[in-house]
């Protein structure tokens, strides 16, 4: 049975590899004398997004904006309270659409490094030859692709399929991870915080092969980081997250260039300066990223927002096209009340 | 005159431990530790001149156990051809504590064993599934925790009735509970792992998710925790024998001689202890060899 | 101005019955008061073991110390038990990256600063509790009072990152240790935390060594930096020089590798393989199997740490 086939591209180039509309994903607290839900994180609220064939998306975003939970709906590890999916013109997880399983073979996740990301007791062919056995493919057939996998990340098969994870340093891990997702052959990868844990000079390498690889066999990446240079570096566009929800989107030359969100704006003037001379003499803002349990009304970021006004604290701004991108904030849009709204 | 660098290609090819030859899997390292920590292999070697002895017991050449004899009762140790002298029935003592090591550890080992079976697939599946199916066989599991294994195992023998066979059921459902919390709690931890989570967005069921990636991680901490209630099942084994709700006289089963021996207290106290020295020195070993499993387990690798 | 701290030539290896690491191998380096001192490294460099060696902090039954840290005249590596316990906290404090952890659950912020007040300068419990607040305002914490009796776990990673600082700068410390204390914190409260320690630095004129893996970071807070690479200081100059023209090609390499927004579009320069094995003691430069301008004498024998001006250093036989 050969399920392994490449997914045959359907509704051509014009056509989102993935959309996911109203996207929305609470998860219960639990508090209270009953073991009740007494209160709720709002991790992801009503979120859109969609990913072009062979583009990167960027993610960016600090603790409590979602932005992992937003790869775990993707993927369906976690299934979304509200919203739907579509797969290239196929919906997901509905009667005339196409199954979880059969939105697995085509997306797949990268995870942060970890002691947790492999399995320990389990050799590196044996993890790499798992989920196409899952898929029917036969054992001996298996591990010669993983093998195959195993030099196409930069590692030498014969010295390293046979190791454990314990034996191979964070970088070479973290290809390992890279080519499990690659096992199934899918289109779109996720990659969710996958350079992070890594050492600078390894990172660049794992870059480095990550643009290869996009290019080698045809992938769209999603790129979720903390690190807006790493970000800046891969990503045609960039959507930037706070607090469940996108506060700017765009090409990333014009959100690097032009961030017309003050969020977006604080965080690329945090970025250390590389500069001795130019250091950074004061903070961009202050306090530290909100819980999203019991977020604020409004905006979401109006209690840390230097331009907050009354408008902010009663209606919830919308993401508005303003040409080079997408903001949402009430000083974009006309006519919102705000005094610096056009 | 630049030294030719490896090329970017295979850029990471040369592993950071580059001495090890052959790669050791995880339980190869805990062979190798046990093999270093003499507490463990003392406490093995006894275990197995014990177990050895009891399972050769008939063709070592020793004394009828259940010949009696009136004339010859509660003879002191060191008697000629009665190397610890007799019972207060004239019954060989070495004899019967040889013979008698054959029914507690099988009493033993047999509750633990099957609870092992029960009690660790309930708790798996109840930690692998989470939601309803985790409550409901937990909140179960937690009515048989109300009661103290010892009263549990004394009223579920009263119950049934005595006897070997109704022993080794009520002692295995005292053991089911705390074996399936602790597999339900290594279980949770070992699913939130990431490699747990890629293995589900391979697609791959439910069934070989824990077949391949679950059990391999699980299945050392249970095993460490069963072997700590060995001890605990000889002892509640023997105990109830003690009581009369166990084994049956004749038959040599150390609790069960601890109780015929108590009169001989007064005659002769050293002889009298001598089951429970047995107990002891079975118990004690079982808890050691289960420490020096966890601390060979405990590998940060 | 005198050197607040002197480590010459320290070495530093652990010996289990698995295996022996050799984490440092002869790293040597003056601290003054009011000057930051960045350590920049990466995994496995010896930069952290380098760190809690001026506290020993590991465990002595399986560390192996050699070489000379003194601080003022007194000698650390043959300190023990008592005289050590007076040094930690006192004259020496450290912040670590994992705030969480740093503090006891159990216990309020206020008593856990006020216990170390008192422990170490004998203070009534209300004047340490006054102390203790008179911290938390140093350290810029809103509404200081009611912080006092705030729990660990009720506190933002900012704030237990800000409330460790004030532990550690409880006692009038002369010298700082940071061991990457904002790899763990966002974007946003990093620069905080990094401002903070700045000015606190100026304030209380302190001496201040900051370990990190991060270049930005090293750049925002040092005045010096020195970069280490298997145990060893391969660089150690002004942050101006260490940015503008790094001599060693590991230093070079590393801020080449560096991602920056501007990179776009272009390949990564990235350093080829991995670092080394740190089981045996190096014989050769350790850099070498993965430097482009590597020659036959580099594996011949370490290289010597050449002055390339009086306050720029390199291991490195090219820059001689």
């Amino acid at each position: 049975m050969d399920a392994l086939l490449s997914n045959p591209d359907r509704g051509g180039p014009v056509q989102p590899l993935l959309t996911a509309t109203g996207l929305r994903k609470h998860f219960p607290v639990m508090g209270g004398l009953l073991g009740r839900t007494t209160k709720v994180v709002r991790a992801v609220d009503d979120l859109s997004l969609s990913v072009a064939k062979g583009e990167t998306l960027g993610v960016v975003g600090e603790s409590g904006c979602g932005k992992s939970t937003v790869a775990r709906l993707l993927i369906r590890l976690l299934k979304p309270d509200r919203g739907t999916m579509v797969l290239d013109g196929d919906p997901v997880d509905e009667p005339h659409g196409i199954t979880i399983n059969e939105l697995r073979r085509q997306v797949q996740m990268v995870f942060q490094d970890s002691y947790a990301s492999l399995n320990p007791r389990l050799t590196i062919v044996e993890t790499l030859a798992f989920a196409p056995k899952a898929h029917g493919v036969p054992a001996a057939e298996a591990r010669a692709r993983s093998r195959d996998l195993l030099a196409k990340v930069g590692l030498d098969p014969n010295s390293f399929a046979d190791r454990y994870p314990h034996e191979l340093s964070g970088g070479q891990r973290q290809r390992v991870n890279i080519a499990r997702a690659l096992a199934l052959q899918p289109r779109l990868v996720i990659l969710d915080e996958a350079v992070s844990a890594l050492d600078k000079s390894v990172e660049a390498q794992v870059l480095n092969m990550l643009v290869d690889l996009k290019s080698e066999l045809g992938l769209t990446y999603l790129f979720i980081s903390h690190d807006l240079n790493v970000v800046q570096y891969l990503s045609n566009r960039v959507l930037v997250m706070y607090l469940g929800k996108i506060v700017e989107i765009g090409d990333v030359d014009a959100i690097y260039g032009n961030p017309l969100h003050p969020y977006t704006r604080a965080l690329l003037s945090a970025r250390p300066s590389m500069n001795p001379r130019q250091r950074t003499q004061e903070a961009p803002i202050q306090g530290d990223p909100p819980n999203p349990i019991d977020p604020p009304s409004g905006c979401r970021f109006r209690t840390r927002c230097p331009f907050a006004e009354d408008v902010c604290a009663k209606a919830e701004p919308i993401l508005t096209d303003t040409g080079a991108q997408e903001v949402a904030c009430h000083m974009r849009v006309r006519n919102s009340g705000h005094t610096k709204a056009p | 005159m630049a030294i030719q660098s490896p090329s970017l290609e295979i850029a990471g090819a040369a592993p950071v431990r580059a001495l090890t030859p052959a790669s050791r899997g995880y339980w190869q390292s805990v062979r190798r530790r046990l093999g270093r920590d003499p507490v463990t292999l003392i406490c093995t070697a006894v275990l197995l001149l014990i177990v050895a002895s009891a399972l050769a017991a008939p063709w070592l050449g020793l004394a009828d156990p259940y010949k009696t004899s009136m004339i010859r009762r509660l003879y002191p140790l060191g008697s000629p051809s009665f190397l610890l002298g007799t019972d207060e029935l004239g019954r060989d003592m070495f004899s019967r504590l040889i013979y008698g090591g054959r029914l507690s550890l099988f009493m033993g080992v047999t509750p633990v064993a099957c609870a092992l079976l029960i009690g660790g697939t309930l708790g798996i599946t109840a930690g692998f599934s989470g939601g309803w199916v985790n409550m409901m066989i937990m909140r179960i599991m937690d009515v048989f925790y109300a009661f103290p294994s010892v009263l549990l195992a004394i009223s579920l023998s009263g119950a049934m009735g005595a006897g070997a066979e109704n022993t080794l059921i009520a002692l295995t459902l005292v053991f089911i509970p705390p074996i399936c919390r602790v597999s339900e709690s290594v279980t949770t931890q070992v699913r939130g792992f990431d490699f747990v989570d890629a293995a589900r967005a391979s697609g791959a069921s439910a069934l070989t998710i824990v077949r391949v990636h679950v059990l391999g991680n699980v299945l050392g901490p249970i095993l460490v925790y069963a072997t700590s209630l060995i001890s605990v099942a000889i002892i509640l084994a023997a105990g109830l024998s003690f009581l009369g709700l166990g084994v049956k006289p004749p038959e040599p089963e150390w609790g069960l001689m601890l109780n015929t021996l108590r009169q001989a207290i007064y005659v002769n106290p050293v002889l009298a202890a001598l089951p429970g020295v047995m107990i002891f020195i079975t118990s004690i070993c079982f808890n050691l060899m289960s420490d020096g499993l966890r601390a060979a387990m405990d590998v940060k690798a | 101005m005198s050197n607040l701290l002197q480590v010459r030539d320290l070495h530093v290896t652990f010996v289990t019955p698995d295996r022996t690491v050799h984490a440092v191998n002869g790293v040597s380096f003056d601290v003054r008061r009011g000057e930051t001192l960045g350590i920049l490294g990466e995994s496995g460099s010896g930069k952290s073991v380098t760190l809690r060696s001026i506290l020993k902090l590991h465990p002595e039954h399986r560390t192996r110390w050699s070489g000379s840290i003194k601080l003022e005249d007194d000698e650390i590596l043959s300190m023990t038990g008592g005289a050590l316990a007076d040094l930690r906290g006192n004259r020496v404090s450290m912040i670590f990256q994992e705030p969480a952890t740093a503090f006891d659950p159990v216990f309020t912020i206020g008593h856990q600063i006020g216990e170390t007040v008192r422990r170490h300068t004998g203070k009534s419990e209300a004047d340490s509790l006054k102390r203790a607040r008179e911290l938390l305002e140093m350290v810029r914490i809103p509404s200081p009072t009611q912080r006092l009796k705030a729990y660990p776990h009720e506190m933002s990673g900012g704030m237990r990152q800000r409330a460790m600082i004030a532990l550690a700068l409880s006692c009038d410390p002369s010298l700082l240790l940071a061991d990457e204390p904002t790899t763990a914190l966002d974007a946003t409260v990093q620069i905080q935390v990094l401002l903070l320690i700045r000015e606190l630095q100026r304030e209380l004129d302190l001496g201040v060594i900051f370990v990190t893996h991060d270049i930005g970071v090293a750049v925002e807070v040092s005045d010096r930096i020195g970069v280490m690479y298997a145990g060893k200081l391969v660089e150690l100059a002004d942050v101006e020089q260490m940015v503008a023209a790094p001599k060693h090609p590991y230093s070079r390499g590393l801020l080449a590798s560096t991602v920056q927004g501007g990179m776009r579009g272009q390949r990564l320069e990235a350093i080829p393989g991995a670092p080394p094995d740190l089981a045996e003691v190096p014989t050769a430069c350790s850099f070498a199997p993965r430097c482009k301008f590597a020659e036959p004498r580099c594996l011949a024998a370490p290289p010597p740490l050449n002055a390339v001006t009086e306050h720029h250093l390199v291991r490195c036989v090219l820059a001689a």
